[in-house]
């Protein structure tokens, strides 16, 4: 009987092993994922604008390996050259609450991809889907509106603040104010 | 006879790790050499001390004893020669430990002794691939390759040392011990080879899921011989001129590839990931992963997870007929 107990507390650690699912090789068939995301509350006819999200996101912001390659990225393709640290510089802040475009990761995904007026270049074709979603993760945990345990708990280079993990949890508020780079003289 | 034989084949097989492909036995350079001779003088210095230690206790074992001997008495006699063959085996062990201190001591003098090299690397370790950056006094004559790095036969090299991301270890047995790559500082190594040849080297610290395959190859060749490899890889990539690899260049450029890598001569100037202005020059691809050949090149641009399992080259979408185009115009960059 104690053997039992002693082999069941055994199995109960070996359970705590697999923190979570790392898929690296993402579809090669699929082309991107098809996000329709609206910008205006207002539509014509009755329903609203139509929404559709591919629920793929909860699948990069919940999971601290898709989290800390999007962190790589963000610094191998250049997005630190427009919005620094996180605390923005030509380009909007992404730490802050305020998404002018939304901050739900589909519409990061869309902003990455499309391109934004005022800047922000398109992405579509020169970064495969995979690595925009990780992208987006990384920037949605900027502000920690990700799971505690996900978010990344250190970098490579100095950082002026706390690590994305230590941040205190944030919220969402859609809409925000004209980018700094559409505030310049033009 | 019928069990000796197996068995002492089994004894002789770990000796055919002595020689040839990534062995620290098989010293090609000064450093491995010393290495080398410490390993082997350690081995039969302290192999010797072990089977003296058991020959004596088993003769001390088998020694026969009176049957009823007092065991607190004591007779002059013994205790003196007990005494001596004490004496002397403190002397000897003292001898022996000082001894093998000195040896290192001056082995290490001599590995960590830098003479002045003509040439200096970097070479930066970064998840899973080397860059390696040719550096000279002329700012148009500094190139960077990846994976693979020729050096001039019997003049001494220096390594600058630093990682990217982790920590890695750079270790090429043949020609020294492992110096580690470490983020945010740099470390210095110096590497010679005395003979011709095409030593592999490997990180030696565990660094991530692709570790085992960060391989990279040391190509030590004739002065001339390198001379004119080094001119050729500062030179940017010949522009292609037949139809098929002009495609392939078109679709390279269009593609995510251009984010990462650089092709030196094109529009591509991604620094993130190994130069590709040469790569067809280079013997294997993926660092050290695959063979350069076409197919190879193809297989890894349509599946890098596939080879290797978790590498930041991502998959991405290519059209059926571009594959070939791609692969060519990537071979063919010599």
């Amino acid at each position: 009987m104690r053997t039992l107990l002693i082999l069941t507390l055994v199995a109960f650690t070996l359970a705590a092993c697999e923190r979570e699912d790392r898929e690296y090789r993402s579809n090669p068939v699929s082309a991107e994922s098809n996000e329709k995301i609206a910008l205006a509350p207002l539509s014509p006819g009755p329903g609203g604008p139509t929404e559709q999200r591919s629920g793929l996101g909860k699948d990069y912001e919940e999971n601290a390996y898709h989290i800390s390659q999007g962190q790589r990225f963000y610094v191998w393709f250049n997005c630190n050259g427009c919005h620094a640290n996180g605390g923005g510089d030509s380009g909007p802040a992404l730490m802050d609450d305020r998404w002018i475009y939304g901050g739900q990761i589909e519409n990061i995904v869309q902003t990455i991809r499309e391109g934004r007026p005022n800047g922000m270049p398109s992405f579509r074709g020169k970064i495969p889907d995979d690595q925009i979603w990780q992208i987006a993760a990384y920037i949605r945990s900027m502000g920690r509106n990700v799971p505690k345990a996900a978010a990344p708990g250190r970098k490579d280079d100095l950082s002026p603040g706390p690590a994305e993990q230590r941040r205190p949890p944030g919220e969402v508020i859609d809409g925000g104010q004209v980018s700094p780079s559409a505030q310049m003289p033009q | 006879m019928k069990r000796v034989a197996p068995l002492l084949f089994i004894v002789t097989l770990p000796l055919a790790g002595c020689q040839g492909w990534q062995s620290a036995l098989d010293a090609q350079g000064p450093a491995a050499s010393a290495l080398a001779g410490m390993f082997w003088i350690f081995v039969s210095v302290l192999g010797t001390v072990w089977l003296l230690t058991m020959a004596a206790l088993l003769l001390s074992l088998r020694r026969r004893r009176p049957a009823h001997a007092d065991p607190l008495a004591t007779d002059p006699r013994t205790e003196r020669r007990m005494t001596i063959t004490i004496s002397i085996a403190i002397g000897l062990t003292l001898v022996t430990v000082i001894g093998l201190t000195g040896l290192s001591y001056a082995a290490q003098k001599a590995l960590f002794s830098h003479k002045d090299g003509a040439l200096t690397l970097m070479v930066t370790g970064q998840q899973w691939w080397w860059k390696i950056t040719y550096e000279d006094e002329q700012p148009s004559r500094v190139f960077t390759t990846a994976n693979e790095i020729h050096i001039p036969v019997g003049e001494p090299v220096l390594i600058k040392l630093e990682a990217s991301d982790v920590i890695h270890s750079f270790w090429v047995p043949n020609l020294t011990g492992k110096m580690d790559a470490i983020p945010g500082r740099q470390n210095q190594l110096q590497i010679q080879a005395d003979r011709p040849g095409v030593y592999r080297g490997q990180c030696a610290e565990f660094c991530g899921l692709q570790h085992a395959h960060m391989g990279m190859l040391i190509i030590a060749e004739a002065k001339d011989d390198f001379e004119r490899w080094r001119s050729h890889q500062i030179s940017s990539a010949i522009p292609p001129d037949d139809p098929e690899r002009q495609r392939g260049m078109e679709v390279f450029l269009s593609k995510p590839c251009v984010m990462c890598h650089q092709v030196r001569g094109t529009d591509a100037g991604g620094k993130v990931a190994p130069d590709l202005t040469h790569v067809g020059s280079r013997r294997y691809i993926g660092a050290g992963t695959l063979e350069t050949t076409r197919g190879n090149i193809a297989a890894w641009i349509i599946d890098p997870h596939g080879v290797k399992p978790g590498v930041n080259m991502p998959t991405i979408q290519l059209e059926p007929d571009e594959v070939q185009p791609l692969a060519r115009y990537l071979e063919g960059l010599k």
